[in-house]
Formats: structure tokens, sequence, C-alpha cells
């Protein structure tokens, strides 16, 4: 829509760049050829994104204000019903529940650990080009053959979970069939899947720091743990919070992994904000309701990506 | 977004990790050894962090060509007694992967192939062509980074329906086509080349064609190269939207076959599901073997825009 208008205003807007008088003629005519070809290559692209990007965000607000089916032929306008419904519904406080269960030990897992392999990584032993690749590998491995993968080994009759916890004298949990376990196995694999991501950007952060720093650092006898807590974590505030932030996005819309192990169950216990929206909308049909939800999931990343914004203009530094 | 602006900037200087450490290493052998000694627990740390995520790909592949008999079996075998195709026949059997494997290609291909060849010519635009507001509009346009893909599912699902391309492949390969990540990295680039060069070709009266075909593309085949392993990755990995949207078995991608596989298997054999995944699994790997480079930097930059 917007590039639409853009392109009218333009066509008026174009003749009046003032340089080279003498071929202002020329220049004009220039001007204009390179607009319509900008319009030619550029747009398609915009439009695309103007309909599947930034239409629905308004679309779905204004579903949310809705009743819908999908079938019946026209959305039923009932203001905030959906939200009222949602708010007060104990089902979705339980999904808000599992969601920032789910965002918080998954962020905060993959960071820790991250930035521990990061350290290791950052040693340059032998064989570290090798392992950085192997920790690495699961980020380009669709989520749903990792599921896969990972359902075989929770299995607690031939899986490798069994033989760890019988190892420790212990009985495996029914992990993916088990309320109690299911996320917690699940919290794993996402782990599993993105710390090598993790790992590397810290890496590359690592590589950027002052070099002099560190140095007259452990010349003054800092020891490592020093190190790192003082100068190196500080250094890296602007690494950790872009990984915070996109994290944290990547994080609330997790889905594959969850469909293929557990499609949301048992019972609801591996329902997150993202499952929510799908099964209320694809499987049961309550559009208005899904979009609801989906409006809350669009304003609570809305606020992080705003805290990214305003965060890393004033501080994060040291 | 500064954090994002810095990244392909920061990520050109090819200061990949794997690059810098191979480079360095066959140097200085002697403080190799030092280092070896010095640090077995970190050796030792690193061998238990390879560990955890080797084993869990080694059972994949083993147990992909393992009988039933050897992995319905307690204590485990580590590696199966006879290799076995049969996982993969009955696989074939249980759901037609054929199709699957064909619709990934298809939607794979075409799907990149559109979005680089969207976002190279969005990115010249913006780089070369002048147009009125059009700062503006690239602001605008990187805005879409900031929408979460999964809020749009409902209302692309509306769209495309209105479209009548359900269960097409246009239908699963036509929102994710646009790309303002694509289009942000490449113009970064183009605006990073010698503008003296260009210069010259425009006294010539070079077209704008030429100018892209035989001068800025071939000064930026890395920065294509990590756009389209990026589009390639996510559309063969690319879960929600292909479920959403094609509603017959026959038009199922790999990985929405996996889940099909894993119901109609209804949880009998481990073989099988292992030998699907296996399919999934080996050429995004095989990809990521011979071009692991371009795949990091890429993806450490598109993180920030949620892959769009």
């Amino acid at each position: 829509m917007a590039t639409v208008a853009e392109e009218h205003v333009g066509v008026q807007r174009t003749p009046h760049p003032s340089p080279p008088r003498r071929h202002s003629v020329l220049h004009q005519r220039r001007q204009r050829r390179g607009a319509a070809l900008f319009a030619l290559f550029a747009f398609p692209n915009l439009a695309l994104i103007a309909v599947f990007a930034y239409w629905p965000v308004l679309e779905n607000l204004y579903l949310s204000l809705t009743n819908w089916d999908f079938i019946s032929p026209e959305p039923i306008f009932i203001g905030l019903s959906n939200y009222a419904q949602l708010f007060t519904s104990s089902t979705f406080l339980d999904v808000m529940v599992t969601t920032v269960t789910w965002v918080v030990v998954v962020v905060g897992a993959s960071l820790v650990l991250g930035i521990a392999l990061a350290s290791l990584f950052s040693m340059k032993l032998p064989g570290t080009a090798a392992v950085t690749g192997i920790v690495f590998a699961p980020h380009v491995i669709a989520g749903a053959a990792i599921g896969a993968v990972w359902l075989f080994i929770f299995d607690p009759n031939y899986g490798l979970a069994r033989t760890l916890f019988e190892a420790v004298g212990l009985t495996s949990p029914s992990w993916t069939t088990d309320a109690s376990w299911a996320l917690p196995a699940l919290l794993i694999v996402s782990i599993w899947k993105g710390v090598g991501f993790v790992a590397i950007v810290y890496l590359a952060g690592m590589q950027g720091l002052p070099s002099e720093v560190l140095e007259a650092a452990r010349l003054d006898g800092a020891n490592r743990w020093r190190l790192f807590t003082r100068i190196v974590l500080p250094l890296l505030s602007p690494t950790t919070f872009f990984l915070v932030i996109t994290q944290t996005i990547a994080a609330f819309q997790a889905f594959d992994i969850i469909a293929i192990m557990t499609g949301g169950g048992p019972a609801s216990a591996t329902t997150t904000l993202s499952w929510f929206i799908y099964e209320q909308a694809f499987q049961r049909s309550n559009v208005g309701y899904s979009a609801a939800a989906g409006t809350v999931m669009f304003v609570i990343l809305m606020v992080i990506t705003m805290l990214q914004f305003r965060y890393v203009e004033r501080k994060v530094h040291y | 977004m500064p954090a994002t602006t810095t990244r392909p900037t920061a990520s050109r200087d090819e200061g990949t990790v794997q690059a810098r450490t191979a480079r360095q290493q066959p140097t200085n052998g002697a403080r190799r050894l030092g280092n070896l000694r010095h640090h077995w627990w970190g050796i030792l740390l690193l061998a238990a962090a390879a560990l955890v995520f080797v084993v869990p790909l080694f059972i994949l592949v083993t147990t992909a060509f393992k009988t039933n008999s050897d992995i319905y079996t307690w204590p485990p075998k580590v590696l199966p007694t006879d290799l076995t195709r049969d996982n993969l026949t009955t696989a074939w059997q249980l759901a037609p992967f054929g199709a699957f494997i064909k619709n990934s290609v298809i939607v794979t291909v075409v799907g990149a192939v559109a979005k680089v060849v969207l976002a190279v010519f969005t990115a010249y635009a913006f780089a070369f062509l002048p147009f009125p507001g059009k700062n503006v509009l690239f602001l605008v346009m990187l805005g879409a980074l900031m929408v979460p893909g999964h809020v749009t599912l409902l209302v692309n699902y509306i769209t495309i329906g209105n479209m009548g391309l359900i269960n097409t492949y246009a239908g699963i390969i036509l929102p994710g086509v646009g790309s303002a990540f694509g289009t942000f990295l490449l113009r970064q680039h183009f605006m990073s080349l010698p503008t003296e060069v260009f210069e010259a070709a425009e006294v010539d009266g070079a077209g704008h064609l030429r100018k892209l075909g035989s001068m800025v593309l071939p000064m930026s085949v890395p920065a294509i190269a990590t756009v389209a392993l990026v589009a390639v990755i996510d559309e063969w990995n690319s879960f929600v939207w292909p479920l959403i949207i094609t509603n017959s078995v026959n038009m199922r991608t790999l990985p929405i076959g996996l889940m099909y596989l894993k119901a109609n298997d209804g949880m009998v054999s481990w073989g099988v599901l292992m030998s699907g995944t296996l399919i999934v699994v080996l050429p995004m790997l095989l990809v990521f073997l011979f071009a692991q480079r371009y795949i990091v930097t890429g993806l450490t930059g598109a993180a920030a825009g949620s892959g769009r």
C-alpha cells in the first residue's frame, strides 16, 4: 500500500534536482528513467513484503476483533470479546506461563552455555575448528528432524535416555508422554539446537575485543575468572544484548520441535503461545481468538524490539 | 537497529573463526604441542562438547541402517550388526517420500532462486537508482524485519486462500519470496563497491542491466552466495507454513512428511523414522560442510531479522 502511494508522489515530484543546469533536461530525463527502472526492479519485492509482512499485522488486528471460522461468509465484529476471553481464561494463563518458562530457560541456558563454549573455542586448541562446526551444525538442520531424533533418544525403553539414567542407577521417565517431563525434554532439544549459534556469535565478539586491554589486565595479574567477569563480559555486553533479543524472538516462535515431539501435549503441558495460535486457528477454526493471541505475541515482541532500539542507542557498552 | 547494521559489515572481513584458527595452527606447531600439555582439560572439554553434538547424529545414522532386532534390544547395540535398507523401503511404503523429496526440491530451488533474484534487483535499485523518498522506503522495508513471522501465518493463509493457491507450490513459495534481509545485506555490499569503476562505465553509457550483470554481480559473488545459502536452508527446513498451506499428503514437503510418517508409523519403528529423518538432514549437512563459512556469516546476520 505504502509503496503504491510513494510511486504516485514520486512521479510528480521527480524533476527538481538542481545540479548541472546545462544538462538539466537530459538530467531530468535520466532521473525519470532511473525512477521507472527503480520501480521495475524494487516494486515486486516491496509489494510482496507489503502483502505478506505488513498487511497481516493490520488484518490480524482486525480479525482479533471478530468471530470467524474460515467458512461462514464474513467475520462478525465482536469488539474486544476475544481479548476479554483470553485474559480471563486459565488455559491462556497456563499457556503464557509455559511460554515464559520456555523463553527464559532456553535463552538463559543457551547464553550461558554458549559463552562457555565460545571461551573454550577461543583458546584455539587443536581440533577447535572441527568442533565449532559440529556444534553449529544443528542450527542448519530442520527442527522437525532434530525433534524426531530426540524422540528416539528420549524413548524410556530403547533410547539413550535409558542408558544414561541406568548408568546412574535411575529409571528414565517417559519424557514426551509424561506431563511433568515433556516440557523439560523440549527445552533440552531447543537448547541443543540453538546453543551452537550463540557460541559462534560470542566467539566472533570475543575475537573483536581489543587485545591490548586483555593483555594489560593479564599483566596486572588478573586471573582468568576475574579477567572474564570484569573485562570480557562487560566488553561483550553489546553481543549479549543482540543475542538476548534475537534468541527471545526466536524462542517465542518455536514451533517445529513442539509439533513433531508433543503436539502441545500431553494435555497442554507443552502448549506455548506459538502452538496455541496455530491450534486455535488451524485445528479449531477459532480465527478471531487465534488472531487475538497473535496480537498478544506481536505486542510482546514489538516491546522487546523497541527495547533493543532504545537500549542499544543509549547504553549497552561498558 | 544498530546491532543489525554492524553485523554484515563486521562479517565482510571474513573474520570467520574456522578460517582464522585453521590458518594459524600449522604455522606454530611448537606452541601447539605446549598447548596440548598445558590445556589437557580444555581438550577434554572440547571432546565432551563434540560428543554431545555428535552422539545424536551418530544415533540417527546408525539407527537408520539397523535391523529392528538391533534397535529393540537391551543393552543397546552401538553399531548395527547387519546394515539393512529395509527401513528406507518401509518409510517409502508408509509415506510418499518420492513426492516429499520432489516437493521439497521444487520449493527450495524455486523459492531460493526467486528470493535471490528479487533481492539482487531490489538491492541494486536501492544502491544505484534514483527514486524520490528512496531512503524512507528502505527504512519501511527494513521494518518488515521486525514483524514476527508466526503472527503473519493466519492472514497469509487467508490471503493465499483468496488467491486460490492453497495446496499449490505457488502458495507454499510466494509469501517467503519477498526478502528484506537479503536485500539489506546485498544493498550494503553493493554500496561498498568501488565507485570509480562504475563512473567510468557510466561515461560509456553502460546500461543498468549491463552494469548489474557484468560488474556488480561478479564483484558480489560471496555476498550473493551467502544470501542464497541462507534462503536454501530456510526453504528446505521450513515447517509451519508448508504445514498450514498444504492439505494433501502428496503436496507435503519433507519436514511435514516426517511428521506424517511418525503419525502413520504409530511409534512402531525407530529405524523407519530415522531413515526418513536422514533424508531430511543429509542435504543440509552436506551444504553446510561445503559452505560453512558463508552459512555462518549469513545465518548470524539473518538472526537479526527472524529469517525474512
